[in-house]
């Protein structure tokens, strides 16, 4: 092997990790300035009541379940696209894995906190724990909201887990290269981390075999995600598919998310040497995959709705095809279908501006997506006397934005402070029968391979 | 107390070293390695047993469904609540919970095991060098009983000699 004792490798990472621009201060302050305004907003729905949003009979359910959907939903690009690209051991995956897992880990943190932004007392959510009350009354575990409970510290908790194990060799790495408050940190964060072939063994085995829990695990968050609409008899809920079309919506709008984060991440901290095109084709690829499938669930919905033709399902169904709700409907099928297909599909135009055009245009088409699963249910229940409407208020954009400005803000803040790609994986992949793979996957993405 | 050790630039010189650590008698087990990353392409990066741990992982998820199943089915008997007709004990709504501990037991255990076999967390020991984050690869020996037969091992493979005293 020709590997020599070249630093460049850790010196590029860790660069973000040890220098700081300006740039990154203005863009902390105005992140959370939006943050704060998004807090301002919870304030004063919290003093006022959820009267001074747009949630009024019969749609209770507005911005705030579309963004816990959306947000569980992007966090499917981490962990289960990690888990998955280690269990079949893609040698691309190298660069991208951190990458995404912190978007999950964000994510979720994110999306967990609107079920208690929706609730009127937020201050009584610790309701949903499971602890024995004073009533001697457990909570209810037929409820979809405790299954959520579950799914969503499971998740959690494993993608900390499999993000945080990984770390400590980079931890290690920082702690040997600084001094000061930085050594005594990232001291006490690599655990006395040595590089020992036995901790490199048994670090390599635990990944492993978490990654195999976290791939069920996942795919059970946004299945219990979709339990939440499809236990109720609401028109268009009540459906069989829908723990599968939400996994494969939140697999979609997860890697889109992801396409859009490196993009950003490779431009602002120079990262172009590892954050290559053929990153960016791959995920295209599977994100092209999943446009297909989603576009087939979302037909199978639709046709299986106007088969039956129940008058209160068809008076949804139509709100959205042709009604006050078509206009996003149309744009969503546009965002999700019609924008990504040419640019995911011709090889020609698949650069990585294309796939983050596409990337952007699915992130607006899942938002959308989720809120007209939501909100048209909602407005045309059983019966014509409590059909109803929905428009969201200044709290609740507000809100929205601050959900956005939050992601940004603790990606920003987390790759400061550690480094974004995985330093020690980085290096492994310098090894010579990695290489040859590396060489072999380059090859047939140009299509020189048959 | 004492260890001596060398620093390589490359993982066929730290091969090298462990081959001739080996060969003046060293014991294979008192030959210390530390490096930035895995190198379990060579020899002497692969020196790990199998590890009961996919098991400890079966057990880990095995103590979270028993855990689910009597946070679920034992809670639900001792308050019962009747909703809507259904049964007291609802096992197809509770398997969702206790698949969630199952899982969560798996993976709580398979972290367990990586810390308690890798020996984290610790503190950082004396026998180690901050050159292993410039991609060196320290081989050496803590405790040698003779120094002099340790350094010309190393020395052989291009390694600098270093010392560490009062480990």
């Amino acid at each position: 092997m020709k590997r020599t004792a070249d630093n460049s490798i850790t010196d590029d990472l860790l660069r973000p990790v040890l220098q700081t621009s300006k740039a990154f201060f203005v863009a902390v302050a105005i992140l959370a300035a939006i943050v704060a305004s998004g807090f301002s907003a919870w304030a004063y729905q919290i003093y006022y009541g959820i009267g001074v949003t747009g949630d009024n009979w019969p749609v209770f359910w507005g911005f705030h379940e579309t963004n816990f959907v959306f947000w569980i939903g992007i966090s499917h690009a981490g962990t289960l696209i990690s888990a998955i690209l280690r269990i079949v051991n893609a040698t691309w995956r190298r660069p991208v894995t951190r990458c995404a897992e912190v978007i999950t880990a964000f994510a979720l943190m994110i999306g967990a906190m609107f079920p208690l932004v929706h609730l009127g007392r937020p201050w009584l959510a610790w309701w949903l724990i499971p602890y024995p009350s004073e009533r001697l009354l457990w909570p209810n575990y037929r409820s979809p909201l405790v299954w959520d409970f579950f799914a969503i510290n499971t998740y959690l908790l494993s993608s900390l887990l499999f993000l945080g194990l990984p770390a400590i060799p980079d931890f290690a790495l920082i702690r040997d290269r600084t001094t000061g408050w930085r050594n005594s940190l990232y001291g006490k964060l690599s655990l006395g981390w040595q590089g020992t072939p036995k901790q490199w063994h048994r670090l390599e085995s635990a990944m492993h075999l978490m990654s195999l829990a976290i791939i069920p695990i996942a795919i059970s968050v946004h299945t219990i995600v979709s339990f939440d609409f499809s236990m109720a008899v609401v028109p268009m809920w009540h459906s069989t598919i829908f723990g599968p079309y939400f996994v494969v919506g939140a697999i979609f709008s997860g890697i889109a998310a992801l396409n859009i984060v490196m993009a950003i991440i490779r431009k602002a901290l120079h990262l172009e040497k590892y954050l290559q095109p053929i990153h960016f084709q791959n995920l295209g690829k599977l994100m092209l995959a999943m446009s297909l499938l989603w576009g087939y669930f979302v037909f199978n919905e639709r046709l299986v709705t106007w088969y039956g033709n129940t008058p209160h399902e068809m008076a949804a169904l139509w709100s959205t095809q042709m009604g006050r709700y078509s206009p996003l409907f149309w744009t969503m099928v546009f965002c999700n279908f019609i924008l990504p297909f040419p640019l995911l599909t011709i090889r020609k135009l698949r650069s990585i501006r294309a796939i983050v055009i596409a990337s952007c245009g699915v992130v607006i088409g899942m938002w959308l997506e989720r809120f007209l699963i939501i909100v048209p249910s909602l407005s045309y229940k059983g019966t014509p006397y409590s059909w109803g409407s929905y428009m969201p208020r200044w709290p609740e954009i507000a809100i929205l934005s601050a959900s956005f400005a939050a992601m940004a803000l603790l990606y920003l803040l987390f790759s400061k402070f550690i480094p974004i790609i995985s330093i020690w994986e980085m290096k492994v992949g310098e090894h010579p029968s990695i290489k040859v793979a590396a060489k072999v996957q380059e090859a047939e993405a140009a299509g020189e391979l048959i | 107390m004492s260890a001596v050790y060398g620093l390589f630039t490359t993982p066929e010189l730290a091969q090298q070293a462990v081959d001739e650590l080996k060969a003046v008698g060293i014991p294979e087990s008192e030959i210390t390695i530390q490096s930035s990353e895995p190198l379990e392409e060579y020899e002497f990066g692969s020196r790990d047993r199998a590890t009961l741990m996919p098991w400890i992982a079966v057990l880990g998820a095995a103590i979270g469904m028993a855990t689910g199943y009597f946070l679920t089915s034992v809670t639900q008997r001792s308050w019962a609540i009747n909703t809507g007709g259904m049964p007291i004990v609802t096992t197809w709504s509770n398997l969702i919970i206790i698949f969630e501990l199952t899982m969560l037991g798996a993976v709580f255990a398979s972290v367990l095991t990586l810390l308690v076999s890798a020996r984290i967390p610790r503190r950082l020991p004396k026998f180690y060098d901050r050159e292993i984050s410039n991609r060196k690869i320290l081989i050496g020996v803590a405790n040698p009983r003779n120094v002099s037969k340790v350094e010309h091992a190393l020395r052989a493979s291009s390694g600098g000699v270093r010392r560490v005293e009062n480990l």
